[in-house]
């Protein structure tokens, strides 16, 4: 093998260079994704992948496509509580002293009629229960059953103003207090999620009102998503034609840190 | 094989050997962009499993639930902090090397892979994604080319399936022989692939790498919904991210076996030949 090229004795001096220059190629590729995971240009063009997955996911999935649903022997043992555990705002806490009796929702932005919903008023509307998986962005999975109003059904009490794009979802939690007063926990998704039929605010978790930890007194549920975008403590749902002008402009705190606002991968 | 013989001239001219037309272009090309996107779409897994280095079985798995594979660090009876790598009931010792690594400023933190196996090199699961998709799609778009290509231009059934005789036990046993002597064949041999080789590319192309697309594509909800064989395929999306795990681990031990091939076999002539297309095969030896 040795013989083709160069002379045998050179053979050490070929294999050195081979190694060093694969090392030498091995650090420029890391050194270098360091260098470019710091350029904005080059942040932008990764983050065209999210448009493509967001694109294909819609075209093939679209308003039909449904996340499985699990039976109750599936049920993981222990459900994790992630995120905030406990908000610790005056107001919620205010909230949470009185068994949520005080909570509202409230439903507005570009609606026809705004509202102002009870949880028993949402517990007399239109129910849906599943059992479904929850995938955090982090890598675990926990499957629980979940209880509450299709969004759809409060969307159809409100109605929509044509121009309505995106229904943003405003939460009790501040997960952090960021400097630039962006901290407060959002999300957002848009008209295909919204009225997706396992799209619910649920209200109950396995069979039982909704702990603290789990986003008291209602939380959604977009099963299609990972579980960042399943916005807890959910306060008020603003329905809204454009995403840049709340927080940071990504439209949810999690996308605001550089995480996808499609978030179906 | 005289369509192939192809010889430079000014190889000819010195003596002993001459360069053939070994690999097409559109193999060349895949190649290349094939082995970009593996090692980023490594180096970005990596990062992502930071977030949760633990493995499981079945449709979910989080803290409360028991891993099958887990990387860790914990304080160990006597004080000290310890990196560990548990594989369901053994624990190994990784100080240092898994699970506690020593940082820039010297001090141990808990971290599953060190900084120089991640992309980016810091903590950062946001920045990780986006690469490890970005790459994806430029993977499987890649990898879906060289599908078409090879059928097209006839390199997966003329080049990648083992003929006949190559699948007689005393030929596979004769090759084990030769690989195991370091024999590499220089002349007319070298223009095609022995059986080893057949199976391992083929296992990699046929094999690992869907099982990669497969896998991953598992561990997307969104896809779940619209594909729902997919987890039933894998056993549950925990199970498929274990599978994704493993199969990334069995193409890392075929980029190490393939490149000490690379070097073994002649480094210069074999990477020459996946860059320009031209192998150099000796006259001595010709059949």
């Amino acid at each position: 093998m040795s013989g083709l090229l160069l002379p045998k004795r050179k053979l050490m001096g070929r294999r050195k260079f081979l190694g060093l220059s694969v090392a030498g190629l091995g650090a420029m590729t890391l050194g270098g994704c360091d260098g470019l995971s710091e350029s904005p240009k080059f942040e932008e063009l990764l983050n065209s992948a999210e448009g493509l997955t967001y694109r294909a996911q819609r075209l093939l999935g679209g308003r039909k496509s449904m996340a499985r649903e699990f039976s109750s022997a599936d049920l993981s043992p222990d459900f994790k509580v992630n995120g905030t555990h406990a908000p610790d705002t005056p107001e919620y806490v205010a909230l949470q002293e009185k068994d949520f009796a005080d909570w509202r929702l409230r439903v507005d932005g570009l609606v026809v009629r705004p509202l102002d919903l009870s949880l028993a008023d949402l517990r007399a509307m239109p129910q849906r229960a599943q059992i479904t998986r929850h995938d955090c962005v982090e890598g675990w999975s926990a499957i629980g059953k979940w209880q509450g109003v299709p969004l759809a059904e409060i969307l159809k009490t409100s109605g929509l103003q044509p121009s309505a794009r995106f229904a943003v979802f405003h939460c009790a939690d501040f997960y952090e207090h960021a400097s630039d007063g962006t901290g407060q926990y959002y999300e957002s998704i848009d008209l295909i999620d919204a009225f997706h039929p396992q799209t619910i605010l649920a209200h109950s978790l396995n069979d039982e009102a909704l702990s603290v930890g789990h986003g008291a007194p209602l939380r959604l549920r977009v099963e299609r998503q990972l579980g960042y975008k399943h916005a807890k403590y959910v306060m008020r749902i603003e329905m809204t034609d454009r995403l840049d002008q709340l927080g940071r402009g990504k439209g949810g705190f999690w996308p605001d840190r550089g995480y996808e606002w499609y978030a179906g991968i | 094989m005289t369509l192939l013989s192809t010889a430079d001239p000014r190889a000819s001219s010195r003596s002993g050997r001459r360069l053939v037309q070994r690999h097409a272009l559109a193999t060349r090309l895949t190649h290349w962009i094939n082995a970009l996107c593996l090692t980023v779409l490594l180096g970005s897994g990596l990062q992502i499993f930071l977030a949760h280095p633990a493995l499981y079985w079945g449709q979910y798995g989080a803290d409360a639930d028991r891993p099958a594979f887990e990387i860790g660090a914990e304080t160990s009876p006597d004080g000290a902090q310890k990196g560990f790598v548990r594989l369901g009931s053994a624990t190994f010792d990784t100080t240092g090397k898994l699970g506690l690594i020593r940082g820039a400023d010297g001090d141990f933190s808990e971290r599953a892979f060190p900084h120089w196996a991640t992309i980016p090199g810091w903590r950062s699961l946001a920045l990780g994604r986006r690469w490890h998709f970005f790459f994806a799609w430029l993977f499987a778009a890649n990898l879906a080319a060289y599908y078409v290509f090879g059928l097209i231009n006839g390199h997966l059934p003329r080049d990648l399936a083992p003929t006949r005789q190559q699948l007689r036990p005393r030929e596979i046993w004769a090759d084990i022989v030769d690989h195991l002597k370091l024999k590499f064949p220089k002349g007319e041999g070298a223009r095609h692939y022995n059986p080893l080789q057949k199976f391992a590319y083929l296992g990699v192309i046929a094999l690992l790498l869907p099982t990669m697309v497969l896998s991953g594509l598992t561990m997307s909800p969104g896809m779940d919904a619209i594909l729902p064989w997919l987890v039933e395929l894998f056993g549950g999306r925990q199970s498929a991210r274990t599978i994704h795990f493993i199969t990334a681990s069995l193409l890392v031990l075929f980029v190490i076996v393939h490149l000490t091939m690379v070097v073994l076999a002649g480094p210069i002539n074999g990477v020459r030949a996946m860059i320009t297309g031209k192998l150099a095969i000796s006259k001595e030896d010709e059949k």
